[in-house]
């Protein structure tokens, strides 16, 4: 009898205890945080037009998002193994018949439902206040607009034309897989780290590096030959680091740019792919890592 | 010894990594030219943005935070605007409309600010004596609004709204009226238009001298799409051309608002 090359079971139960273990941290204060921007940010939106209201509450809330799904994705799993190597939880797990890439796939799983829980809790109170506001502004002009049916009907249309849109849904799914590129890069990092800080430190820096991949990449291919040195380096960064910019979708969603849905489910895949790569590669560190 | 093969092993990841790299690469770019395609990450990220935000707001926007950092300073602009510092807001719309091309709203209130209040403000101001000066001021913040739109229609060709406003400055604000009805027109081909641009530009375009006979016929056919079009202006406005370019009666539309023979005739034609 051939032996199952991944343990379901037992990656579920690290991954759950990792999650556990993550949520005890009380790294879900963040969200008082976000949810004090959106709504304090609404607020102090309402001096402005409607339009310019939902509008910055979007690229505000989006944006926040982000950084929170960034920071977390980074910071939380870059203490992981540290942690569990200096408390020698490691140790106890590893001694059992547990491979060390299903240790590193349930520590990513515990990650992972701790951003798309995250994603779903700021997502949900993102849109709960917009769709508020909305109903807010909706109200208002019914009351405050004379005139006649056709022209209140266009004035309600323009408000709701201008609050919700379709597209976030996918513009919060493509930071989330970011989020989750970032957690494996994180994992990667910290498998050859010798301390949770310098995990910070290296996925930070390579957090900025990737949106600044895109212009070595072009810079590197286009052929420019300005010095040798400078073509290697950009090679450097267009190789190791992943495209980050790619995933910069919702800038453009907010501004009322429509996303082709071919060109989402690429992304998503792309950072599938990214995630993993940097798992695979992961996994081949640590297996050879002594502990 | 543990030394070397971690080397060895942190030499043989990076590897890994640069191959995997060197395999997605191809996607990458293919990725990138489908979102540009797309109107996804088109906008300008240079040096004189860099220069406008500072290194830290540059940063930010190239850490995929641009429409954030678009919302901070428009609020930025709002307080100066506020304050009356006119030019202050000039910089920080130019700084918003390069983070955020595709932003509508942005080209439009930054177009509204300088052709109608900043320009305003100008003809008042009580620190110029000159009378001269105050209306070239004006000039100038009518001429950056318009810039503001032919820039905003520049990155979003597609869409009817900036068509529209600037058709809507040009009427008001510059009294060019073929230039007005050509925006209005452009505005008015595209399908979620609103009906009255399709009237604006005609109205604009029989103010024209040379285009009236251009004019009636638009306002023909509007006349043609039926009553959600017959309102008292186009009416008027038909009526006043029939008797300027000499309409034989026949051809006139009626007084009650039905279509008239001769206009029966070309709509049976068309």
């Amino acid at each position: 009898m051939t032996k199952a090359l991944l343990t379901p079971i037992r990656i579920q139960a690290i991954g759950r205890n990792t999650f556990t273990e993550l949520v005890r941290q009380k790294v879900f204060y963040f969200l008082l945080i976000f949810g004090l921007i959106v709504i304090g940010n609404s607020a102090f939106l309402a001096k402005f037009s409607f339009q310019e209201e939902f509008q910055m509450l979007k690229d505000v809330s989006l944006g926040a998002m982000s950084v929170f799904l960034s920071l977390l994705a980074i910071l939380a799993t870059a203490t992981l193994l540290p942690r569990d190597l200096e408390d020698r939880t490691i140790f106890t797990i590893l001694s059992k018949p547990v491979p060390r890439y299903e240790y590193l796939l349930g520590k990513l799983l515990g990650v992972v439902i701790l951003l798309t829980a995250s994603t779903l809790v700021m997502g949900l109170l993102f849109l709960g206040v917009l769709f508020l506001r909305e109903n807010m502004a909706l109200a208002e002009t019914r009351l405050s607009l004379g005139g006649s049916p056709l022209e209140l009907a266009a004035a309600l249309a323009e408000i709701k034309k201008a609050a919700f849109s379709w597209d976030l849904i996918p513009a919060m799914a493509i930071l989330l897989v970011k989020g989750i590129l970032l957690a494996s890069l994180t994992l990667l990092v910290s498998t050859f780290a010798t301390s949770g800080i310098f995990a910070i430190l290296v996925s930070a820096s390579a957090y900025f590096i990737g949106h600044l991949q895109v212009s070595a990449r072009e810079y590197w291919l286009s052929g420019i030959g300005v010095h040798w040195w400078t073509r290697i380096f950009t090679a450097f960064v267009a190789l190791l680091f992943p495209d980050l910019q790619a995933f910069n979708l919702s800038d453009d969603i907010v501004a009322g740019i429509a996303l082709p849905i071919g060109l989402f489910f690429q992304t998503t895949m792309l950072g599938a792919v990214y995630t993993a790569v940097y798992y695979a590669i992961a996994c081949f560190v640590f297996e050879s890592r002594e502990l | 010894m543990s030394g070397l093969l971690s080397l060895r092993r942190n030499l043989i990841a990076i590897l890994m990594l640069a191959v995997a790299g060197a395999v997605l690469l191809p996607w990458q770019r293919e990725l990138q030219r489908k979102a540009q395609s797309a109107h996804f990450r088109t906008a300008l990220l240079n040096i004189t943005l860099r220069e406008q935000i500072g290194q830290s707001g540059f940063l930010a926007a190239l850490s995929g935070f641009r429409a954030p950092l678009a919302a901070f300073l428009w609020i930025d602009a709002h307080s100066a605007w506020e304050k009356t510092e006119w030019g202050r807001m000039t910089g920080l719309f130019n700084t918003v409309t390069t983070l955020q091309p595709h932003t509508l709203l942005y080209w439009d209130i930054a177009a509204w600010h300088m052709a109608w209040n900043a320009s305003a403000a100008a003809l008042q101001d009580t620190k110029q004596q000159s009378e001269v000066l105050r209306e070239r001021a004006r000039r100038q913040y009518i001429d950056l609004g318009r810039d503001f739109l032919e820039r905003g229609i520049r990155n979003n060709p597609d869409n009817y709204l900036l068509y529209e406003r600037l058709g809507i400055l040009l009427r008001d604000k510059v009294e060019d009226h073929s230039g007005a009805a050509d925006a209005f027109a452009k505005a008015a081909s595209f399908p979620d238009a609103p009906n009255y641009i399709g009237r604006f530009a005609a109205y604009e375009m029989a103010k024209v001298p040379g285009r009236e006979r251009e004019a009636y016929e638009r306002l023909l056919n509007l006349y043609r799409e039926g009553k959600k079009q017959w309102v008292p202006s186009l009416l008027a406005k038909i009526r006043e051309l029939e008797k300027k370019l000499n309409i034989p009666l026949d051809h006139r539309i009626p007084v009650s608002g039905t279509i008239g023979a001769g206009a029966t005739n070309s709509s049976r034609s068309r």
